[in-house]
């Protein structure tokens, strides 16, 4: 078997996921032995390429842009993992679903905390649109894994790909594999 | 009189006051629980404990169902798991649990169901309804988005503090953990700020103010104590 074609993504999450990647240490010569990163928020590639084995994805969908990419993902990804807790569940991101729709949040961050010409953002292509409800990635699209955790612990991250890489099911059972949180 | 029945196909012989729940415990047969507390006399509201119980069609709980002689008990069974998943997905799915910032996260009953029945993530859609904190109590808080409607906190403040401050308000997912007559919690005249509500809840729901997340310890195992100690008047250990 070649290598696997790999993608990460970084949606509306901290990047703690991704930091929590990277906590993967010297292990992280392994991975890039069995696989070839084509796109990731480390790495300087523009467009989401096709064919990707496994894409991990970190964050909620929360705006306009991770909507539309998401489906793209799906269309060239043979597996999505959803990748930590925002992914997962909404987490930390979706917190302001309960406050009602993007503009209370927008308010509060752009108009009531401003003392000056307070406004928000609003040109075309510069910030794109909050939509209104933070959603998990499954909710927009159908997920074939998840890795819980906030972010996932490294070891965690590590036994899912040890066993993407060899072809089989990681098996997600126990506090190791499962806690929230 | 002793009863004679199976679980699991184990035959076991347990007294006939006694619950399916119980006569598994002390067979060291597990059945998971969440609204059940030791001390606490058992409402069957959370249905973690169903079990199928030969020559009935419906699923029975563990927690308030009387053994009886000859019955076959089965409490591990491929459709037993499926809805205990389902249970604990659909309270995940009720509020706001957001157990990466929850001060009873890595303490948490709930998250520990969760994992113990294999939840990676909820099939529900989130209902993220708007629920406040309460913290006017000076010692104590009470965050309802964290609240899963056990009851615990509710039967420990009335069967063991004898207060009876807390009770539910409301019908179904709508309902909601009051203080008296729905006041603020500091405002209460009843609440002798025992904190045995504290230590009965399950969740970060209820906790001590100034704990930071992942530091809230609830003491459930001490309420048990305290009921055995009373009724034996046995108090110094
Ligand atoms: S109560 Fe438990 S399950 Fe809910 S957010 Fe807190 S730690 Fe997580
Ligand atoms: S602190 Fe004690 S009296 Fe007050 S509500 Fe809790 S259990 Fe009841
Ligand atoms: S506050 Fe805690 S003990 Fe009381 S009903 Fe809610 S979850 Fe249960």
């Amino acid at each position: 078997m070649g290598k696997l074609r790999f993608a990460s993504v970084w949606m509306g999450g901290c990047s703690g996921c991704h930091m929590s990647f990277l906590d993967l240490d010297e292990w992280l010569f392994d991975l890039a032995e069995a696989v070839e990163v084509v796109y990731s928020p480390v790495a300087d590639i523009k467009t989401f390429p096709e064919n990707v084995d496994v894409t991990l994805v970190e964050g909620a969908i929360a705006n306009q842009d991770h909507l539309e990419l998401i489906h793209t993902i799906r269309k060239n990804s043979r597996l999505v993992v959803s990748f930590g807790d925002c992914a997962v569940t909404g987490n930390v991101t979706a917190m302001r679903n309960p406050l009602g729709g993007a503009d209370v949040v927008l308010d509060r961050a752009y108009q009531d905390a401003q003392l000056l010409r307070p406004q928000v953002p609003h040109d075309d292509g510069i910030v794109p649109p909050l939509i209104d409800r933070v959603l998990p990635v499954h909710a927009v699209i159908p997920v074939d894994l998840y890795i819980p955790g906030c972010p996932p612990p490294a070891k965690r991250i590590r036994a899912v790909l040890q066993a993407l890489i060899e072809g089989k099911p990681p098996e997600m059972i126990g506090r190791e594999m499962l806690k929230f949180g | 009189m002793p009863r004679t029945l199976t679980i699991n196909g184990q035959e076991i012989s347990a007294r006939s006051d006694q619950t399916i729940l119980e006569a598994a415990r002390d067979a060291r047969i597990p059945i998971p629980v969440l609204c059940h507390l030791d001390g606490l006399t058992d409402v069957g509201a959370c249905r973690m404990c169903l079990v199928e119980v030969a020559g009935s069609n419906k699923l029975l709980p563990a927690c308030t169902t009387r053994v009886q002689e000859g019955m076959e008990v089965r409490t591990d069974t491929e459709r037993l798991r499926a809805y205990r998943r389902q249970i604990i997905e659909l309270l995940f799915a009720e509020r706001n649990h957001v157990c990466a910032v929850c001060v009873a996260n890595g303490h948490c009953e709930l998250q520990n169901l969760g994992i113990e029945v294999g939840m990676e993530h909820v099939r529900y859609d989130y209902l993220f309804p708007k629920l406040g904190v309460d913290l006017s109590h000076e010692r104590f808080g009470m965050d309802h988005n964290r609240c899963i409607l056990c009851t615990r906190c509710v039967r420990a403040c009335d069967q063991l503090e004898g207060a009876h401050t807390i009770d539910v308000m409301g019908r179904g997912a709508k309902s909601l953990i009051i203080h008296d007559m729905n006041v603020p919690w500091g405002e209460s005249i009843t609440c002798t700020s025992c904190g045995k509500c504290v230590m009965a809840c399950p969740t970060g729901a209820l906790f001590k103010q100034g704990s930071t997340v992942a530091e809230m310890v609830h003491d459930a195992e001490k309420l048990a104590f305290l009921k055995a100690a009373r009724e034996r008047k046995v108090w110094n250990v």
